[in-house]
């Protein structure tokens, strides 16, 4: 697509970024998740800036990859995507929308307050089954197919699934 | 002079690169597939923190080096990680329980450094303090349930501990870079953290129903430098790529 002939406005950009989907969970956009931290024009360059998730979470790279491009298919050729560390990422941040979806695609949704502090014996949060809506699950693992996620079971319908931990 | 922060960034990121390379090892070997995806999680967490603390490292250093170029082309007497976390993987016992006594240490420290007086540290520290408090939880969890578990398994945790035991007080010891750190508001006192691993370490050891050998000597080098020999066979393993094909890009 040409440049365009006039700056879009950052709410018609924040927009655009809404259709970046997360590489490994695609159901929710890379604002949904909420590592969309900031978008400004400084001068005639545009700048995203992304929070990671998880330190090692490969997905990052891939994430600032796709919001260079999506933004270069709208005609913005002058982006630059910045890492901002801190503050640190949170579960806090994913968007309400964000986790009807997730819950929808049968993960389920963080449960606020019952990130882990390092416990001695571990805590369990309340985790909704996103298949039946039991609340008679168990903790599997605390580590699961992703860094953001661990691994849930059923006891009532019995199906294993995902949960995006509280972070 | 070099920075004392370079070479405490080389600290952090050096135990928490080289203890993600040995658990990597696991990965497709481990007892259980929830064991197997947990370790390499927990070494896909420390790989990123090493390279949070690294890219750090060289940028305090001010000579133009990556964070891989430290990662991957620095020989061992550079590398400044404590022994303990270049300990080979052993049977599931060893790895567990050296994981346990590297989080107990890891996370305090971590969230002690979170409130220090240096912004590019406090940001990294708080970044990897969460995840820290995730290995935590896990080996401390894994270590009572096998110290307080079969007798085989007991016995296993049991030998693991007494074995690695030595290694934990260097994570402790104080040098004077240590006490430079400290004065300089950049780093905690060790002493503290010390008193509160010892008393974390203490009760989880007791619910593990295992005991901590006593007045055992403490086992330290890696902090200047000085490693134990399987240390050159895991930098053989880590940099043969960059070593073989210089400058390879992925």
């Amino acid at each position: 697509m040409a440049a365009l002939a006039m700056k879009p406005s950052l709410e018609e950009i924040r927009g655009w970024l809404e259709e970046v989907p997360d590489p490994e969970i695609p159901v929710v956009s890379v604002v949904d998740l909420g590592v969309v931290r900031g978008i400004d024009w400084r001068g005639e360059e545009l700048v995203v800036g992304v929070t990671p998730t998880y330190s090692g979470c490969p997905a990052t790279a891939v994430i600032a990859l796709e919001i260079a491009e999506t933004l270069k298919r709208r005609g913005l050729e002058n982006v630059r995507v910045e890492t901002l560390l801190s503050p640190p990422w949170t579960t806090a941040w994913i968007s309400k929308a964000g986790r009807e979806k997730l819950k929808a695609y049968g993960v389920a949704p963080p449960v606020e307050g019952a990130s882990c502090a390092g416990a001695l014996k571990p805590v369990s949060a309340l985790v909704e089954c996103p298949r039946c809506g039991s609340s008679k699950t168990e903790r599997v693992s605390q580590f699961g197919s992703t860094p953001c996620k661990a691994s849930y079971r059923c006891k009532d319908c019995l199906e294993p699934f995902d949960y995006f931990k509280s972070f | 002079m070099t920075d004392p922060r370079f070479e405490f960034a080389l600290r952090m990121g050096d135990n928490a690169l080289i203890l993600a390379q040995r658990l990597s090892a696991w990965c497709g070997h481990a007892p259980a597939l929830e064991e197997d995806i947990a370790m390499a999680n927990v070494a896909l967490d420390l790989l990123g923190q090493a390279k949070m603390w690294l890219a750090c490292a060289g940028e305090l250093e001010d000579k133009g080096r990556s964070a891989d170029d430290l990662a991957f082309l620095r020989d061992a007497r550079a590398f400044r990680n404590v022994l303990l976390v270049e300990q080979p993987n052993g049977d599931y016992a060893h790895t567990l329980m050296r994981q346990f006594l590297f989080d107990a240490w890891h996370l305090p420290m971590l969230e002690n450094l979170a409130n220090t007086s240096d912004p590019r540290i406090a940001e990294i520290a708080a970044r990897s303090a969460k995840e820290a408090a995730y290995h935590r939880e896990r080996s401390t969890d894994l270590v009572i349930r096998l110290g307080d578990g079969s007798e085989e398994s007991r016995s296993r945790m049991q030998l693991a501990l007494d074995e690695l035991w030595p290694f934990a007080g260097e994570l402790m010891a104080a040098d004077p870079l240590d006490e430079e750190l400290f004065a300089n508001g950049i780093a905690p006192s060790l002493a503290d953290i010390a008193a509160g691993w010892r008393s974390y370490v203490d009760t989880a050891l007791a619910d593990a129903t295992l005991t901590a050998p006593a007045d055992a000597p403490v086992r330290k080098g890696g902090k200047s430098g000085l490693h134990t020999e399987e240390f050159g066979y895991l930098l053989a393993e880590m940099q043969f790529l960059q070593r073989a094909y210089p400058g390879a890009r992925w």
